[in-house]
C-alpha cells in the first residue's frame, strides 16, 4: 500500500486583503457582446454554458454590442441613470444620518444601482419583488413613493408606514411590489416561488422576482425556492447578487469557488444567465428575457448578477478589516453609473453638465426630503408610534391576552 | 356544550353523518375547496394518494391539481410557498405529514408567517393552516409521536389548535381556513379513528358508533378561543387538550372523582375565562397533556391558573406530562401518560 499524505481541510481564502491586492481573474469574465442570446423559449439545459459564461452589453468604450444589445428607449435609459444617481444620493445621505446619529443603522447598496434599477424598468405593473434590504433602488426608481416616507421608515418616526417596528431599511410596499423586507435572510427566496405559484393558479399574468444575495444561497431556502420553481414551472425570476462578500466572509465560502452561482439553477434544470450586474443595458436585457420566459408559461430563470459591493456590509461594518481599501477600484466591471454615462453620452442622450446638474439635484432632493421627515420627529426624541400600538397586528383581532398586557402598559405608565 | 357554545348560532348543514376524525377533517377542507377559491391545499403525498392519513382522499379528483397538489419533501419549502401564496391572497392548507418533522419550517413558521402582518403593519398577511398529525400511543417512537404544542404556543403572530373529535376537527378546520390569522393545526392521531382512553388493549370504540362522530355534511364553525366543559364536575378542573381529554375522563371515572374536563381547543390564544371560572369553583387544578414535561404548555396553563385563581386554590396544581426524555419506542406505556398517572395527580389534588 502507498503511503498517503494526510488528509487536509480546504478553507477557501480570497487572494486580497488588507494590504494585498485581490486577483479578480477568479471572476472569469467575457468581453461585451461575445456570449450568445438563445431564444426565450431555450430548454434549461441549453443554457449550461451561458451559466459560466458572462453576458455583457457595454464595451470599455460604452458602446452596446452583441446579441444583448437591444433597441431601449433612451428614455428609459435617462430613467435609468438617473435613478442610480438618486438612489446613490440617498445611501449617502442616509450614511451621514446614520453617523449624526438620526437613525440607528443604514445599509447602502453603492455598486449594485443597476441591478435593481434595470430590473424594475423591465417588469410591469403587478409583478411582485421579493427583496432582500440592498434593493433600494426598486423603490428609489418609482415615481410613486415618496422618499420623505422612506426616511421616515428609516428614523422610525410618527410618519413610520411600519409603526416603528421594524429596523431602518425593512422597508414594505405592497402597492409599489416590493415585498416586506425580512431580518431572517434567505426566506423571501422560496415564498416569492410561492407568490408565482399563486399567480399561475389564479390564471393570473404576474410574474415574481426573488433577491437573494452570494452569501445568503447557502441557506435551505435558496435550494427549496429552486426545486419548488423548477417543480411547478413557477413565473419566477430567481435573482442571486453575487456582490462577492457576505459581510466579511468571500463568495468562495458560499460556495462560489471554482464554479458559478448560475450554475445551480441549470443544476436544478432552470434556465440560468450569469450577467454583469453592472452594465445597466445587459441588466435590463437579461431582465426582460427572464420576464419573457416567465410571463409565456416558460417557466422560472435564474440570474447571477456579477457586482461589488462598493461599500460596508452596513453602518455597524468596517470591511478595512478583512479586505483592501481600494479593491472597488480594481473590480474589473467597474461602476455602473460611470459605464451607463458613458453610454449614454456617446448616444447624444446625456451630457457632463446634465451629470452634475442631476447630482446636485438629488443631493438637494434628499436633504430637503430628510429634513421633512425629521419634522415628524425620530427615535431619538420620542416622536413615534405609541407604545400600545405595539400590541397591534399580532393578530388580526387583538386577543385578550395582549388587550390585558396593553392595559396593563398603560396602567403601569401613567 | 357548555353555555358558551350554545350561544354560538347553529351554524350546522342539517344533513348529518357519522365520521371519523379523517373523514371529518377531509370534509372540512372539501367544504371549503368548494366556498372559496382561494383555498388550495397541498404537502407531501396530499395530492393524487389523498395522504398518508386519507385526509385529502378524493380531493385532487374534484377540484384538479391546481388546487389540490403533491408537494417535494421540504417542509420549510412547503410553508415558505405557502406564504408566498397567502401574500398574493390565496388561502394555503398545507399539511406537515407528521408534526415531528415542522422543525425544517421552523424559521418559514417563527419568523415569516407569525410576523408578516406585524412587521408589515398589515400591509402583508399570511392567512394560512398549517396541519400536522401529531401526539403518540401508536408505537410511532421518536419521530412520528411528538407533541411541540409549546413550540408554536411560544411564537406570537400564530394560533395554535388541537381538535378531540370528529365535530370539532371539522368545525374548527373550517374556522382556522377561514381565520386571518396564521393558525397551526395539530390533530392527534391516536383519535383520527375513534376516541382513546389510554387503555392500548382495550377494542377501539370507533367514532362510527360515538355521538361525537356525528357531523354536519355541509358548512359549519366552531369558534376559536373556545375551550369546550367536556365533563362537568365539581370536584376538580382538568385542563386538557386532544387524546388526553378521553385519558382524563377514564381516570377521573377510576379514581371516583367528579372531575371537571375542560377541552381548550384553541391553546393559544385561549379561553381564559373558561378555565378561570372552572378552577374558581372547584378550587383545585390538575393539568394533562402527552408533551414534555419541562417548559411545555402546561408551565403555561398552571402558571395562569396560579396568578388568576391564586386564592381560590385549595391545593398545589397537579401537572401530568409525558417524561422529559425523546418519545421512545418500546416503552410506550411507560411514557404515555396514562390514566393510572393521571388518576394519582386527581387523587393527590384531592388529598389537601
Ligand atoms: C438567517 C440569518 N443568518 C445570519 C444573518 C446575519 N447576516 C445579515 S446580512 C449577512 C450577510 C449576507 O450576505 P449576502 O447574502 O452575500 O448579501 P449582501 O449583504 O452581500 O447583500 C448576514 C450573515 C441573518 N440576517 N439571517
Amino acid at each position: 500500500m502507498n503511503p498517503r499524505e494526510p488528509l487536509r481541510l480546504h478553507v477557501p481564502e480570497p487572494s486580497g486583503r488588507p494590504g494585498r491586492e485581490t486577483d479578480f481573474s477568479y471572476l472569469h469574465t467575457s468581453p461585451a457582446g461575445e456570449v450568445r442570446r438563445p431564444p426565450v423559449d431555450a430548454s434549461p439545459a441549453d443554457t449550461s454554458d451561458l451559466a459560466y459564461g458572462l453576458v455583457r452589453v457595454l464595451d470599455d468604450e460604452g458602446r452596446a454590442v452583441g446579441p444583448w444589445a437591444m433597441e431601449v428607449d433612451k428614455e428609459i435609459l435617462r430613467k435609468g441613470l438617473r435613478a442610480m444617481l438618486k438612489t446613490r444620493a440617498y445611501d449617502a445621505r442616509m450614511l451621514i444620518a446614520q453617523r449624526q446619529k438620526k437613525i440607528s443603522f443604514y445599509m447602502q447598496c453603492l455598486g449594485e444601482e443597476a441591478i435593481a434599477i434595470a430590473h424594475a424598468l423591465a417588469l410591469e405593473p403587478g409583478d411582485m419583488c421579493f427583496p432582500t434590504y440592498r434593493q433600494q433602488g426598486l423603490l428609489l426608481v418609482r415615481d410613486d413613493i415618496p422618499m420623505v416616507e422612506m426616511i421616515c421608515q428609516l428614523m422610525s418616526n410618527e410618519r413610520d408606514p411600519l409603526k416603528g417596528r421594524q429596523l431602518p431599511v425593512m422597508y414594505s410596499y405592497k402597492r409599489a411590489g416590493f415585498f416586506t423586507i425580512s431580518g431572517n435572510l434567505a426566506t423571501q427566496f422560496i415564498q416569492a416561488v410561492g407568490w408565482g405559484m399563486a399567480s399561475a393558479i389564479k390564471g393570473d399574468t404576474k410574474i415574481a422576482s426573488a433577491w437573494i444575495g452570494d452569501g445568503a444561497t447557502a441557506e435551505a431556502d435558496f435550494h427549496t425556492a429552486l426545486t419548488f420553481a423548477h417543480v411547478y414551472r413557477a413565473p419566477v425570476i430567481l435573482n442571486v447578487v453575487n456582490n462577492q462578500w457576505a459581510i466579511s466572509t468571500f463568495q468562495a465560502i458560499a460556495g462560489g469557488e471554482a464554479t458559478t452561482f448560475a450554475a445551480r439553477g441549470v443544476g436544478c434544470g432552470i434556465a440560468s444567465l450569469r450577467v454583469d450586474g453592472n452594465d445597466f443595458l445587459a441588466v435590463y436585457a437579461a431582465s426582460r428575457w427572464a420576464a419573457e420566459r416567465a410571463r409565456s408559461n416558460l417557466g422560472p430563470t435564474l440570474i447571477e448578477w456579477i457586482t461589488y459591493r462598493g461599500g460596508p456590509h452596513s453602518t455597524s461594518d468596517d470591511p478595512s478589516r478583512y479586505r483592501p481599501a481600494d479593491d472597488w477600484s480594481h473590480f474589473p466591471l467597474g461602476d455602473p453609473v460611470t459605464r451607463l454615462k458613458q453610454h449614454l453620452i456617446s448616444l447624444g442622450a446625456w451630457s457632463e453638465e446634465e451629470h452634475v446638474a442631476a447630482q446636485k439635484e438629488f443631493e438637494t432632493q434628499v436633504g430637503a426630503a430628510l429634513k421633512e421627515a425629521e419634522r415628524y420627529g425620530s427615535l431619538a426624541d420620542g416622536h413615534m408610534a405609541t407604545a400600545a400600538s405595539m400590541f397591534e397586528d399580532v393578530y388580526k383581532e387583538m386577543p385578550e391576552h395582549l388587550k390585558r398586557q396593553r392595559d396593563q402598559l398603560l396602567g403601569e405608565s401613567t | 356544550m357548555n353555555a358558551r357554545d350554545e350561544a354560538q348560532p347553529a351554524t350546522a348543514a342539517s344533513v348529518t353523518r357519522r365520521m371519523t376524525m379523517i373523514q371529518a377533517l377531509r370534509s372540512a377542507m372539501d367544504v371549503m375547496l368548494e366556498r372559496d377559491p382561494n383555498v388550495v391545499v397541498f404537502g407531501q403525498d396530499v395530492g393524487y394518494f389523498g395522504g398518508v392519513f386519507r385526509c385529502t382522499e378524493g380531493l385532487q379528483v374534484k377540484y384538479g391539481s391546481s388546487r389540490v397538489f403533491d408537494a417535494p419533501i421540504s417542509e420549510g419549502g412547503i410553508v415558505g410557498c405557502a406564504i408566498g401564496m397567502a401574500a398574493y391572497g390565496l388561502r394555503p392548507v398545507v399539511e406537515v405529514q407528521f408534526a415531528d418533522y415542522f422543525y425544517p419550517a421552523s424559521d418559514q413558521i417563527v419568523s415569516e408567517a407569525a410576523r408578516l402582518r406585524y412587521r408589515s403593519a398589515g400591509d402583508f398577511t399570511a392567512p394560512l393552516t398549517i396541519r400536522m398529525p401529531c401526539g403518540g400511543g401508536i408505537y410511532g417512537g421518536q419521530t412520528h409521536s411528538q407533541s411541540p404544542e409549546a413550540l408554536f404556543t411560544h411564537v406570537c403572530g400564530i394560533r395554535t389548535v388541537m381538535p378531540s373529535n370528529p365535530y370539532d376537527a371539522k368545525g374548527l378546520l373550517i374556522t382556522c381556513i377561514e381565520n386571518d390569522d396564521p393558525v397551526i393545526f395539530l390533530e392527534p392521531k391516536r383519535i383520527y379513528n375513534g376516541p382513546f382512553d389510554g387503555y392500548p388493549d382495550r377494542p377501539l370504540v370507533p367514532w362510527s358508533a360515538h355521538p361525537m362522530g356525528e357531523v354536519p355534511e355541509g358548512y359549519y364553525t366552531v369558534p376559536l378561543e373556545q375551550a369546550k366543559v367536556f365533563r362537568p364536575g365539581k370536584d376538580l378542573t382538568v385542563i386538557t387538550y386532544g387524546t388526553m381529554v378521553y385519558v382524563s375522563e377514564a381516570a377521573a371515572n377510576e379514581a371516583g372523582i367528579d372531575a371537571e374536563i375542560i377541552d381548550l381547543r384553541s391553546l393559544w390564544p385561549m379561553d381564559l375565562p373558561t378555565v378561570i371560572e372552572s378552577v374558581k369553583k372547584t378550587g383545585r387544578c390538575v393539568v394533562v397533556h402527552e408533551a414534555t414535561k419541562t417548559s411545555g404548555f402546561g408551565a403555561e396553563l398552571v402558571s395562569l391558573v396560579q396568578e388568576h385563581c391564586f386564592y381560590h386554590l385549595e391545593a398545589p396544581i397537579e401537572r401530568v406530562a409525558g417524561w422529559d426524555t425523546p418519545y421512545p419506542h418500546a416503552q410506550e406505556w411507560a411514557y404515555f401518560p396514562g390514566p393510572a398517572r393521571v388518576a394519582a395527580a386527581m387523587k393527590r389534588a384531592m388529598e389537601n
